[in-house]
């Protein structure tokens, strides 16, 4: 069976030849329509269509969208409420928010301004990752254009609701996209994330206010909904598994990209070797991070044990293999690990697995915000023991040391950052065992080396020059 | 009526607060509602260890020390509790582990700090605290009270898995005028970034770098300076903070705390004085709600070099000719006793002291009605400063609320008459207690003219110069004694160390004057003194020494003598919750030492 054919809703106009990024050619392609008609219905009626869709977040979590934002009851609720699309797209291997607000920002505002509306926002934010400055710069041209037609500011499209939406750049951390993270930082402090309970967003947000969280493409799919109806968005992909998704493949396969695909229809096996033409240079699979970075990996060959429905409505075992798991929440879910932020990373079967772990603790020793002691610790621990086993300074011992400091991290920290770094660990662990005991063993262990100036304070600085031995570790 | 408004208060809630039923370790018991996990559990008796948690400051459940079990209670379809056999609420555990600091405990909820995953937590967090600590508790002033080395013992693994080299951070980082980090021994609990922002509102501490590169820092162009930074010594579970005053000078279990009360103000924050031998080497804040809660100035805490310098009195002087002589105490009383032969009341002056204890006040009292009663000139040193809104009274005396009750506060205005008494040679004979006669504003000249000049007091001073007899006396914490803060509450001082050399206290020495002066000899101890007093002064009534306590006892207001404040040309008498009505706070502290000077040390 032929893989099926991409469905491009989100996508649908990006790198379409002779598409512009401007707002007439927005607006020739059927822009701003969604707004016209979402502007006429009553703002429950929008939630309600969002909650029938089923839709759920893009941005990694997963969480449905509609239950989100009813968590916010308009009758009991006092203070303003914030919108903020999180447009920090930071987790490696995920690259689709950037081309949306490349190629069509004006979609982007049009979702938000819908979902603002909805929810009562007078006042929205886009943070957008700090490296993102032309992105930033597009948005900020498009949000004129659409303020020019009247569709942001005061008295929209004569309604009478305002709306004001302000890009805001990222401070160049991967923890500014952890939403807490991302609200202190809005607020002018260090992206420390904050502690749920008490500050969930709904409740305690930005500046203590209800706010409402959500991913660029989340935003977008919105407008679609609209469109669409929830009930008929609602029967795109599977059950709980709704629309469509913007996956992003990269690694050793012949066509790298994005691709956007109705949730569910398809297959790991379908993705990689027919819509991405295989493995680079005709070599074998070795492993897939499904999505993103922080999702479980999962081995070449692999087999899974599921629980299926069956058609009485009981439950049977069944077995699949990798090539047939099918890429939705639940089933990537179902077999240990998940979807993610959409980025699948593949690996080939020349890849030193040791070393492909070294390089992802490596980036969450480099981007863990400090503030709690398992996770800032620990995934600086992480990349020592990952770096050494790599580079042939490990020991036996490394490998079950590890482990233990990795379960030790997951599930005790203040965000899911915890979980985020130490799941790679323990997976490959869990998969690649074999490799790590085996390049762990044949290793010196621990060599000693002379240290090197210290990172922690500048060169210069008075703290540089009182530090007693200004030297570092790893 | 405390002082001090904390920002934050997790561990005291107001008397009516309902009670909750909640199971702590198997065990139901009812706890105030309202509170987190870690209160709860200490109120039924259960410690769970903690390191970011501070009653007094906001929460951020950042180092994760008090990870433990919690649990809801089962709920049935139409939403009640599901009833188990033992008659008590069902409880569903909850297996993540969550923190307690920021769990507040629901009806019918239950923790467990004491199960395999609790302490798992605390393992692995230990651990991972350690790993990257420098362990030089040999050579690091909080070892004996730091909570890495008490929780390591309690909760940690005897051996390190950590075969990877440290992170270095910077040492010796001067942050303050009173204060240095240690970057490399601190845990990062941000408990010193909080106090600062929240309670001195000076926010000049925060993180620099990211991850295990976290380094705490003062602002690149602002120093930590505040008149209250030393707390955040103190409440630094670790040692990356240490006062440049205490540091390196002594161990802490060396240390024995008298517990007792600053005298640098009219607040009378309740303090622990650490001493060794002679020698005192630090006061830290002693808890009480009711006045200080858990803070004292820097201030008052570093006020313990004065009395410690190289000219400190060790004996009594006797003036022979044009020089002094050391003596000893027999001689001196009879010889006093001897030139006041004669002198009538109106001949003599008494400068008291609002720094004496209302045993001493009592016994001035006493003295100065046999001498002639109000004939007799007396005064005090008023100390007017400003209030800072936060501990620090305007008033600097720590004991005018006893002055007042005695009869001996003239707000200063019967220095001048002295003076000018002495001049035209009415006065012959005038004791200074504990205060500078000269500095007072009494001109050398003027007490030459004197038949008898006596000063009781630790330093000599330009006054000492000039006595017929110096008294070497005590320094707060060499002698016990009561005062009244600027609230009405009155507190005890608690002796810490011996006075030096053949110094008194000054009640003896007071007592044996009094003995030479009028005969009386019926009083000898700091208790039969107080009785004595409470006998004779209503406000004191049914009241003992020991019946003050180390927390104090809160006198009747309404019956306190008040403080007289001229108000332009009205005499207003102030409500005492005006008098310390908050006041913009000074960011820095006037003119004090960095370190302060110590006898032995
Ligand atoms: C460490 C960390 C990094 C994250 N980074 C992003 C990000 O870059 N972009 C994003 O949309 N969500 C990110 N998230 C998820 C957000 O916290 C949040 O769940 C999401 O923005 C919600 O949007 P959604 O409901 O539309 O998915 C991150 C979460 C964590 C724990
Ligand atoms: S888990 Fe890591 S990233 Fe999240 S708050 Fe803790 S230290 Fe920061
Ligand atoms: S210096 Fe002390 S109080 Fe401040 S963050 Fe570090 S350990 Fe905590
Ligand atoms: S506020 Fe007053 S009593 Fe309290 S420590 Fe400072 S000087 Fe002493
Ligand atoms: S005390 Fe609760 S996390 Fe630090």
């Amino acid at each position: 069976m032929p893989a099926p054919a991409e469905m491009r809703i989100v996508l649908k106009n990006i790198d379409k030849p002779g598409y512009t990024r401007d707002i007439d050619c927005y607006l020739k392609h059927g822009g701003y329509e969604e707004l016209k008609k979402a502007i006429a219905m009553a703002p429950a009626d929008i939630i309600a269509e969002v909650k029938a869709s089923g839709l759920r977040g893009r941005g990694g979590a997963g969480f449905p969208c509609g239950v989100k934002w009813g968590f916010i009851d308009p009758k009991k609720n006092t203070k303003p409420v914030y919108l903020i699309c999180n447009a920090d797209e930071s987790e490696p291997g995920t690259f689709k928010d950037r081309q949306i607000i490349h190629k069509e920002p004006h979609q982007l505002i049009e979702g938000m301004i819908i979902s603002c509306f909805a929810n009562n926002v007078k006042l929205a934010y886009i943070y957008i990752r700090g490296e993102f400055p032309y992105g930033a710069k597009i948005l900020e041209e498009a949000i004129e254009e659409a303020r020019a037609h009247n569709f942001i500011g005061t008295n929209i499209l004569g309604t009478g609701y305002d709306l004001e939406i302000y890009v805001h750049r990222g401070a160049g951390a991967y923890i500014c996209g952890e939403e807490t993270g991302l609200i202190e930082s809005l607020e002018g402090k260090r992206a420390y994330p904050r502690i749920k309970p008490p500050y969930f967003p709904a409740v305690l947000g930005l500046y203590m206010c209800p706010t409402i969280v959500n991913n660029v493409e989340t935003l977008c799919d919105v407008k679609h909904i609209i469109k669409m109806g929830g009930a008929e968005y609602g029967k795109l992909g599977r059950p709980n598994n709704t629309g469509t998704r913007v996956i992003c493949v990269s690694g050793d396969v012949e066509k790298p990209g994005y691709y956007e695909f109705e949730t569910g229809k398809i297959t790991m096996g379908e993705l990689i070797y027919e819509v991405c033409g295989g493995i680079k240079g005709g070599k074998k699979l070795k492993a897939i991070i499904p999505g993103g970075s922080s999702a479980k990996i999962i081995r070449a060959g692999e087999v899974f044990k599921v629980k299926e429905k069956q058609a009485d409505g009981s439950m049977a075992d069944k077995e699949i293999k990798l090539e047939d798991v099918i890429l939705d929440f639940d089933s990537l879910a179902a077999i240990g690990t998940m979807a993610g932020s959409g980025g699948v990373m593949v690996m080939d079967e020349t890849r030193d697995i040791t070393r492909c772990l070294a390089n992802l603790s490596e980036f969450y020793a480099h981007e863990s915000c400090g503030q709690c002691t398992p996770c800032r610790e620990g995934a600086q621990w992480m990349k020592k023991i990952t770096r050494r086993i790599a580079t042939g300074e490990g020991r036996a011992a490394d490998v079950p040391l590890l482990k233990s400091v990795a379960d030790n991290i997951a599930g005790k920290t203040i965000c899911a950052f915890g979980e985020a770094c130490s799941w790679p660990v323990q997976s490959f662990l869990a998969k690649f065992k074999d490799e790590f005991d085996a390049k762990a063993a044949a290793g010196t262990g621990p060599v000693v080396r002379p240290v090197e100036p210290t990172m922690s304070a500048p060169k210069g600085s008075a703290a540089y020059k009182a530090a007693k031995e200004p030297v570092i570790a790893g | 009526m405390a002082f001090v408004k904390n920002a934050f208060q997790h561990d005291i809630l107001p008397a009516d607060t309902p009670l909750i039923n909640v199971q702590i370790d198997g065990e139901w018991v009812q706890v105030p509602k309202g509170l987190n996990a870690i209160e709860a559990a200490s109120r039924a008796g259960k410690f769970v260890p903690h390191y970011c948690y501070h009653p007094k400051l906001s929460i951020v459940g950042n180092c994760r020390m008090c990870l433990l079990e919690i649990g809801m209670p089962k709920m049935s379809p139409d939403r009640k509790p599901i009833i188990g056999e033992d008659g008590k609420p069902e409880i569903g555990w909850i297996p993540r582990p969550a923190i307690g600091c920021a769990t507040q405990l629901a009806d019918g909820m239950g923790i467990r700090t004491d199960s395999k995953l609790a302490k798992d937590c605390r393992e692995g967090v230990m651990e991972f605290l350690l790993i990257n600590h420098p362990l030089d508790c040999p050579i690091c002033d909080q070892a004996g009270e730091c909570k890495l080395q008490e929780y390591s013992v309690e909760y940690g693994q005897s051996e390190s898995r950590f075969v990877e080299q440290k992170v270095h951070k910077p040492k010796k980082v001067d942050i303050g005028e009173r204060i240095v980090l240690d970057d490399e021994r601190c845990i990062m609990c941000s408990r010193c970034i909080r106090f600062a922002r929240e309670f001195c509102k000076d926010d000049v501490l925060g993180f620099t770098q990211r991850g295990g590169f976290t380094t705490l820092a003062v602002h690149h162009d602002k120093r930590f300076d505040n008149n209250y930074s030393l707390n955040t010594v103190d409440i630094c579970p670790v040692g990356a903070l240490t006062s440049k005053d205490f540091r390196f000078k002594m161990r802490v279990w060396f240390l024995r705390e008298t517990p007792s009360v600053c005298t640098g103000c009219a607040t009378g924050c309740n303090v622990t004085v650490g001493a060794r031998e002679q020698t005192v080497y630090r006061l830290t804040p002693r808890e009480n709600e009711d006045v200080n809660s858990l803070w004292m100035c820097d201030q008052g805490r570093l006020n313990i070099g004065y009395f410690q310098g190289p000219d400190r009195l060790t004996e009594p002087l006797v003036r022979v000719g044009g020089s002094q002589v050391g003596a000893v105490w027999s001689n001196i009383y009879p010889q006093i006793q001897h030139k006041m032969l004669g002198l009538k009341g109106e001949q003599v002056a008494i400068l008291a002291s609002a720094r004496a204890t209302n045993e001493e006040l009592f016994v001035i009292a006493d003295v100065r009605r046999s001498l002639g009663g109000d004939t007799v000139l007396a005064d005090i040193v008023p100390r007017p400063g400003k209030s800072d809104g936060v501990l620090q009274n305007a008033d600097r005396n720590p004991n005018s609320a006893g002055t007042r009750i005695f009869g001996l506060n003239y707000k200063g205005q019967n220095i001048a008459k002295i003076k000018e008494a002495i001049d035209a040679g009415k006065i012959k004979a005038l004791f200074c207690f504990h205060e500078d006669a000269v500095e007072a504003g009494i001109p050398a000249e003027t007490l030459q003219k004197l038949d008898l000049l006596v000063l009781q007091h630790i330093v000599p001073g330009p006054t000492g110069a000039l006595a017929h007899f110096v008294l070497a006396g005590a320094a707060w914490t060499e002698k016990r004694g009561s005062m009244i803060n600027a609230a009405g509450r009155l507190q005890r001082l608690n002796k810490a160390t011996a006075c030096p050399g053949s110094a008194r206290e000054d009640l003896e020495i007071l007592l044996n004057l009094r003995t030479a002066l009028t005969g009386g000899n019926s009083l000898h101890k700091v208790e039969e003194v107080f009785k004595a007093a409470a006998s004779q002064y209503p406000i004191f009534e049914g009241l003992t020494f020991s019946r003050i306590t180390d927390l104090g006892v809160q006198l009747d207001r309404s019956k306190l003598p008040r403080p007289q404040v001229v108000k332009g040309s009205v005499v207003a008498e102030p409500d005492f919750a005006e008098e310390f009505a908050p006041r913009e706070m000074p960011v820095k502290s006037e003119g004090l030492p960095a370190t302060t000077p110590r006898i032995s040390a």
